[in-house]
């Protein structure tokens, strides 16, 4: 058990082309680390230099926006969905 | 033909070639177009541009297409209205107004985007468009399909108002509900534009679709005689019709159709208080914005996580504008004010930009000497719900003399 977290197209090659992965940790930001332990590669897609979340990734933790709960403290658990949506457009 | 280099991303500036993506695949940074514009240079003067019909094509060299349009052949140069009597009430002495609510054929500017991003999706060999819309891009989406004989699929909040519902669907179009606001309409349309082999106008044709708004400013400084504005004020919902502008203005200083020394406009941004992310981090300094719930009428605008929010905060900033908020009672107040002084009417984001306008001139932000624009970007008969209420109700009368002049003599007006 752990959160399931949706791959993005732009992101699958380095997810041997799964959409969605399990991956375990307490908050979103243990997630991530343990997503690149397991994807080398992928947090600095995700994050920038500083480990802060990149300007035009957003991350919805059950379709909630991570920026409206505690960010990459936000705590999770098991069987929780997490989804990589890259920045969008307007209109 | 064509004068495009390819793609480039705005944020780590890795290129890309000419192709229907929207994003970097590195780090998630927005795509945009690149020009050559050494060459632009040599073959587009004001000469030249003057010379052409009076259509947003007049600056093609300018717009993303390898071939020319091949629809909305005649959106674009709407009026650049000298607006006395809506200066006087609020004190300033040159202002205009850039009037889209005109806009051909669906009343708003995003007839713009959509000419150039169906041209580009004809040019990438699509048969079908599709849009995530708050209405206006839904109408303008529906309504360019439909004339070049593609299929579409268009996908807007539950809850709009019924003139962008009808105003959609008369064109035969697929036209979706998504129960939501539009950033949950956005987020589906993002999966759906990975999974089928569309042409989402603001999603995988986004760099080429969003240049279109660029006319909205070469029209600008073409009608103002060659010059830029000193101040300009832009509605923002998605945040990129405002960096749109001054690119364009900044475009006709690099290829020499202006003075470099002309381009000291001050941007403003303009958003409704029940959605106002961009205004917030412009009034608190920071560079990143925090996504909100839309609670507005101004659904034209009800973006709660724009997507150029960053760049129109860096273009607000770097300009030396600022950025305001009205409630929605100052929005109603502001379409009255533009329809009583200068006799058009628009929707709720035009509202939104006069209600701003005001209080910035109040606030001494703008100072009333110097020439200004307010961007109108839609019609106010698609949604006229927000007035229901709102506005005096007319008196019916009996089809007879005597009962008009009792009408009159009620009024206090004189009976002849």
């Amino acid at each position: 058990m752990g959160v399931n977290v949706r791959i993005p197209t732009p992101l699958r090659s380095l997810t041997q082309g799964q959409a969605e992965v399990s991956v375990g940790g307490k908050s979103i930001r243990e997630i991530v680390d343990n997503l690149e332990k397991a994807y080398p590669g992928i947090k600095e897609r995700i994050c920038d230099e500083q480990g802060n979340l990149r300007r035009f990734v957003n991350l919805y933790l059950n379709d909630e926006d991570v920026r409206f709960l505690k960010d990459l403290q936000t705590e999770v658990r098991d069987g929780d969905g997490l989804s990589i949506v890259p920045a969008i457009a307007g209109g | 033909m064509g004068y495009v280099k390819g793609l480039r991303c705005r944020e780590c500036g890795r290129e890309y070639p000419k192709e229907p993506i929207n994003i970097c695949e590195f780090c998630f940074g927005p795509l945009e177009v690149t020009y050559q514009y050494d060459e632009i240079r040599k073959v587009l003067s004001r000469e030249v541009i003057a010379s052409r019909p009076p259509n947003m094509w007049r600056y093609a060299e300018l717009m993303p297409l390898d071939n020319g349009p091949t629809v909305g052949f005649d959106v674009g140069f709407t009026p650049l209205v000298r607006a006395h009597n809506l200066g006087k009430a609020l004190g300033v002495s040159e202002l205009y107004l850039k009037n889209d609510a005109v806009s051909h054929p669906t009343l708003s500017f995003k007839d713009r985007v959509v000419a150039v991003a169906v041209s580009k999706a004809r040019e990438f060999g699509f048969d079908t468009v599709a849009c995530a819309s708050t209405g206006n891009l839904a109408n303008a989406v529906a309504a360019s399909a439909a004339s070049a004989g593609m299929n579409s699929y268009i996908f807007i909040p539950s809850d709009l108002e019924q003139g962008k519902v009808i105003g959609t669907q008369v064109f035969g179009t697929h036209l979706v509900g998504v129960l939501g606001s539009y950033d949950d309409v956005n987020r589906l349309c993002t999966e759906i534009a990975d999974r089928y082999r569309w042409a989402f106008v603001n999603i995988n044709i986004r760099p080429f679709y969003a240049e279109g708004s660029k006319t909205f400013g070469y029209e600008i400084v073409e009608q103002m005689g060659w010059r830029v504005p000193k101040h300009i004020v832009v509605p923002m919902a998605g945040g990129s019709l405002i960096t749109k502008i001054r690119k364009s203005f900044k475009e006709f200083q690099e290829i020499g159709l202006i003075e470099p020394e002309s381009c000291g406009t001050r941007f403003y941004g303009a958003q409704a208080a029940g959605c106002s992310p961009i205004v917030t981090a412009v009034k608190n300094g920071t560079d990143l914005f925090k996504p909100v719930k839309p609670n507005t009428i101004a659904k034209s605008l009800a973006i709660g996580n724009p997507a150029d929010g960053f760049y129109a905060i860096q273009a607000i900033k770097q300009s030396g504008g600022w950025a305001e908020e009205v409630t929605d009672d100052e929005i109603v107040e502001g379409i009255k004010l533009l329809a009583e002084t200068e006799g058009v009417f628009t929707e709720t984001a035009g509202g939104v930009t006069v209600g701003v306008t005001k209080k910035l001139i109040e606030q001494g932000r703008i100072p009333g000497d110097e020439s200004i624009v307010i961007s109108i970007t839609g019609n106010g008969l698609k949604t006229q719900e927000a007035l229901i209420g709102k506005v005096k109700e007319h008196q019916v009368i009996d089809s007879k003399l005597s009962s008009f002049e009792a009408l009159l003599l009620e009024k206090g007006a004189e009976v002849w």
